[in-house]
């Protein structure tokens, strides 16, 4: 298969960038987008081009790194899957396809097509997760959990942490990856003890770090590569609602 | 200089080793341990929980990965689960039997007292996920549920559906973002480690090169801890991510840190055959799948290009059950992949090229229906028909093995401190628990007990006598330490020749899976070893990077690990070619049973070898930890 392709160079996040127009032959349909970025990078090298930065690691869908933006679709067309594992066969023969970094002010442009996603590591920061020092947990099975939370908690648990979700999003909003931690832990009996501080703290980062707002448009569950619900997103509004009032109360 | 390997097992009958060394280790005062920096390098399993956990301790720790944040490390990919003796299921489970398990699983090359205090943590391990809100498989009464994996005849396998790593990943993440959160714990992504500083002997230090800057930074502490992962992507096509790399693991081996069996890797049987010559990773299909999909090629040769359904069962092979009819699809992987090499080797391999065999689910599928087998593995399926467009509930999966697992690595004694005083080397990097060869779902085990239970109660034991010598990153060893990793980063960005690092990265992998892989015999090995120096040099005359040192370069990151390989994968063959025995994954095509299994010499090598570093193009020296099996026989191993 043959491709031309439209792609977002930029030196630095200084520097303004621009799409710069290359072209891909004789591609087979099993590689996948990333290693056709890699055939790319290859002849780029030989012509003595700097290659094309781009994130990726585990290339199976599930460490979150690769993050691009392909004819306008975070991920590109074949969801839910991350654009790692997304396939040439998913294309038309000679199509033109446009590769951007996501597009999302709090994640700012590194190189090319990499971007600094560390806002989303400061939201878990600030109260993502249980305490629970090791060596003094009960016996595992103390705790009873109904499946059916267990497999909610897990819906929620499976997100990547690739941001797609804010890069869809009109509003480049956060809530649906800040929305499943806050329901992954307070669905669990473990997570009730910081119930209402977790929330409050998560969501007062997420603002700071310039994420919008949800206006329920469900971008974000379109593209989200781990299928997370957007009604997690009304599980975090109610837990906020919830909280704020305990606090406003004096509890 | 090293004088005997001594492992420094604690006395005492076997299952009260642990609980008596920490009756007796040295300690750090709650008050003192402010006054301790620890470097923890590697943000997986192992060095989330550790850097976690030292942090909680009171320690400052700094932690650093190469990823842009700590969740993407590798542990993030493990499927399957993670093993430990609870016995939930009444079936005959113990401490003991998991211990025997992985002793026999590993060929018996591995230690058994510090199998043993594995096995004892197990339980602790799954008490402290579930704390943390890891949400593990539940049965409707709200009971932890279990499955079965390789090797073993109980059920003792905890599972997050087949997310089960990126589960016990996150636990740990978010336990480092709460330390990070409470000031104990420095994180810093982006930032690889580049060469391991020793000061008067000891290991206090490391350098680093931030890979968005580019800036050199120097780091003292008191004790460096590798948590670096595993080599699988010396083979360059592997089921690791493409960041795996060998280079701290080697660059500390480099600095005098013994390097331990770098011939055990671990092929897995279950993973997407490879596709073509694009390729850059291969994709692991969970061994759990074995529970259930039954693995078979056809009879005869001929009838390797018709459809599967079409081949009536009796002209059907399922040779893990014909072969090994008591553990059946379960065998353990180093067999399981030979037996999928040799019915290939026939002939009878099916798909492209020929390099597959099927692992059907039709039996399942009619005896439990196909909305089970959905919930079982749905993610699976779903990932094998984004990767070749086939859907495995209506045709078998084709899957080949793959390398997956490295269970060689730094030499460590029984405090996970290698024959360098101050660096401790835990997880996949060290080369401690598995032996020739590591059962399914003992990864997460062991990573997690290494970091949350075991270097917490044995890293105070070193820095009790290690008070106020924490050295100025000012000193000359840094100092030199820096500047040879400038030279060597300016160096490769000099040569400026016609190859590009993934043609000499591939060409290092292919060699290697010919005669390094799933068996090797002395000739071939002997090949490699003239090969390799000679892909070395001419790597390091005619290879291509491009850009400068003081920016995000990605080819440049890639060009040091590359050349790293390209020294390492000699130690790897040579290492190979002195264990002159087959051992669980290591199959030397001159010793085998009658039948074809690992024909093992417990007479010469039931011992660790672990490799010494002399420099730059000198043959590296051999010592021996010899292997004492005080309470498991030695046997023949049989999964018949």
């Amino acid at each position: 298969m043959n491709f031309k392709l439209k792609i977002w160079r930029q030196k630095n996040a200084q520097t303004p960038g621009e799409l710069v127009d290359y072209e891909v032959h004789d591609i087979s349909p099993h590689t996948s987008f990333l290693e056709m970025l890699d055939i790319l990078n290859e002849q780029l090298l030989g012509r003595g081009e700097e290659p094309i930065a781009f994130d990726s690691d585990c290339r199976e869908g599930i460490c979150g790194t690769c993050s691009l933006t392909v004819n306008g679709e975070a991920h590109g067309p074949d969801h839910p899957a991350a654009v790692c594992e997304l396939y040439m066969r998913k294309f038309r023969d000679g199509a033109t396809i446009t590769v951007e970094p996501f597009r999302v002010g709090a994640f700012p442009i590194v190189k090319d097509l990499v971007i600094d996603r560390s806002a989303l590591d400061r939201i878990v920061q600030a109260g993502g997760f249980i305490s629970a020092r090791a060596g003094s947990a009960p016996e595992a099975n103390s705790i009873l959990i109904a499946k059916h939370d267990a497999d909610l908690a897990m819906e929620a648990a499976a997100c990547i942490g690739c941001g797609a979700c804010a890069a869809a999003c009109p509003n480049a909003s956060a809530m649906l990856f800040t929305s499943a931690k806050v329901s992954h832990l307070v669905l669990l009996p473990q997570g009730h003890p910081e119930r209402e501080s977790r929330v409050l703290k998560m969501v007062q980062v997420m603002d700071a770090e310039g994420f919008g707002n949800c206006t329920n448009t469900y971008e974000c569950e379109a593209v989200c590569p781990a299928e997370i619900s957007a009604s997690f997103i009304a599980k975090l509004n109610r837990e906020y609602a919830r909280a704020a009032v305990q606090r406003s109360m004096g509890e | 200089m090293i004088g005997s390997l001594d492992p420094k097992v604690p006395p005492g009958p076997l299952a009260q080793k642990w609980r008596n060394h920490r009756h007796h280790a040295r300690l750090v005062s709650p008050n003192n341990r402010r006054k301790f920096e620890i470097i923890v390098v590697g943000s997986g399993l192992a060095g989330g929980s550790a850097a976690a956990t030292l942090g909680e301790l009171g320690y400052r720790v700094k932690c650093f990965c190469f990823q842009d944040s700590a969740r993407r490390a590798h542990s993030i990919a493990a499927q399957g689960g993670i093993n430990a003796a609870k016995n939930y299921q009444n079936d005959g489970d113990s401490v003991y039997r998991l211990f025997h398990d992985t002793i026999k699983g590993g060929d018996f090359r591995s230690r058994e007292a510090s199998v043993y205090r594995l096995a004892e943590i197990s339980n602790n391990i799954i008490d402290q996920c579930v704390a943390q809100g890891v949400p593990f498989a539940r049965e409707y009464g709200g009971l932890l549920a279990n499955r079965s994996f390789g090797g073993a005849q109980v059920s003792r396998t905890f599972y997050a559906r087949g997310q089960t790593g990126q589960q016990l990943l996150l636990g740990c993440y978010q336990a480092l973002c709460r330390q990070i959160t409470a000031g104990t714990v420095c994180m810093l992504p982006q930032t690889e480690m580049l060469d391991l500083v020793i000061v008067n002997g000891n290991a206090k230090g490391i350098i680093t090169r931030n890979l968005r800057s580019g800036k050199i930074g120097r780091h003292a502490a008191d004790a460096v801890v590798l948590a670096t992962g595993g080599y699988g992507n010396v083979f360059y096509l592997s089921t690791n991510a493409r960041g795996c790399n060998v280079t701290a693991t080697y660059r500390a081996y480099k600095k005098g840190a013994l390097f331990a069996n770098p011939s055990f890797t671990q092929i897995h049987p279950t993973c997407i055959p490879v596709s073509g010559e694009h390729q850059s990773k291969l994709t692991l299909m969970s061994e759990s799948l074995r529970n259930d999909g039954r693995v078979w090629v056809p009879k005869r040769k001929e009838g390797r290009d018709k459809p599967p359904p079409g081949i009536p069962e009796q002209d059907r092979d399922y040779y893990l059950e014909r072969k090994y009819p008591s553990y059946g699809n379960l065998a353990p992987r180093d067999i399981a992949s030979r037996a999928a090499k040799e019915v290939c080797d026939e002939g009878r391999g099916v798909g492209p090229g020929g390099r597959g065999v099927y692992l059907d689910f039709a039996d399942a599928i009619n005896r439990l229906g196909e909305a089970t087998i959905r919930e079982r593995y749905g993610n699976l399926f779903e990932v094998y028909e984004k990767i070749t467009g086939e859907n495995a509930y209506k045709v078998p999966m084709r899957i080949y093995p793959a390398v997956h697992y490295t269970m060689g690595g730094l030499w460590v004694d029984y405090d996970l401190m290698s024959n360098v005083p101050g660096l401790f080397v835990i997880g996949e990097a060290n080369f401690s628990d598995h032996g020739a060869n590591r059962l399914g779902a003992s990864a997460l085990m062991q990573g997690l007990a290494d970091g949350y239970f075991v270097l917490p109660n044995t890293l105070p034991n070193y820095l009790a006598s290690q008070m106020g010598k924490r050295p100025s990153p000012d000193s000359w060893e840094f100092q030199g330490a820096e500047d040879d990793v400038r030279v060597k980063i300016e160096k490769l960005l000099n040569i400026n020749g016609t190859r590009s690092l993934d043609s000499f990265h591939r060409e290092l992998g292919v060699l290697l899976w010919d005669k390094c892989g799933m068996s090797r015999h002395e000739k071939g090995l002997r090949e490699a070893l003239q090969i390799i120096p000679q892909l070395r040099e001419q790597f390091w005359r005619d290879v291509r990077v491009l850009g400068t040192d003081e920016d995000f370069n990605q080819s440049l990151e890639r060009a040091g690990r590359v050349a790293d390989f390209l020294e390492f994968a000699e130690l790897m063959c040579r290492d190979a070619l002195e264990r002159d025995e087959s051992a669980g994954a290591h199959f030397r095509e001159e010793h085998q049973t009658p039948d074809g299994e690992a024909l093992r010499d417990d007479e010469n090598h039931a011992a660790v070898f672990a490799w010494e570093f002399q420099g730059q193009g000198q043959p590296p020296k051999l010592h021996r930890e010899p292997l004492r099996f005080e309470t498991v026989h030695l046997t023949q191993r049989s999964y018949k």
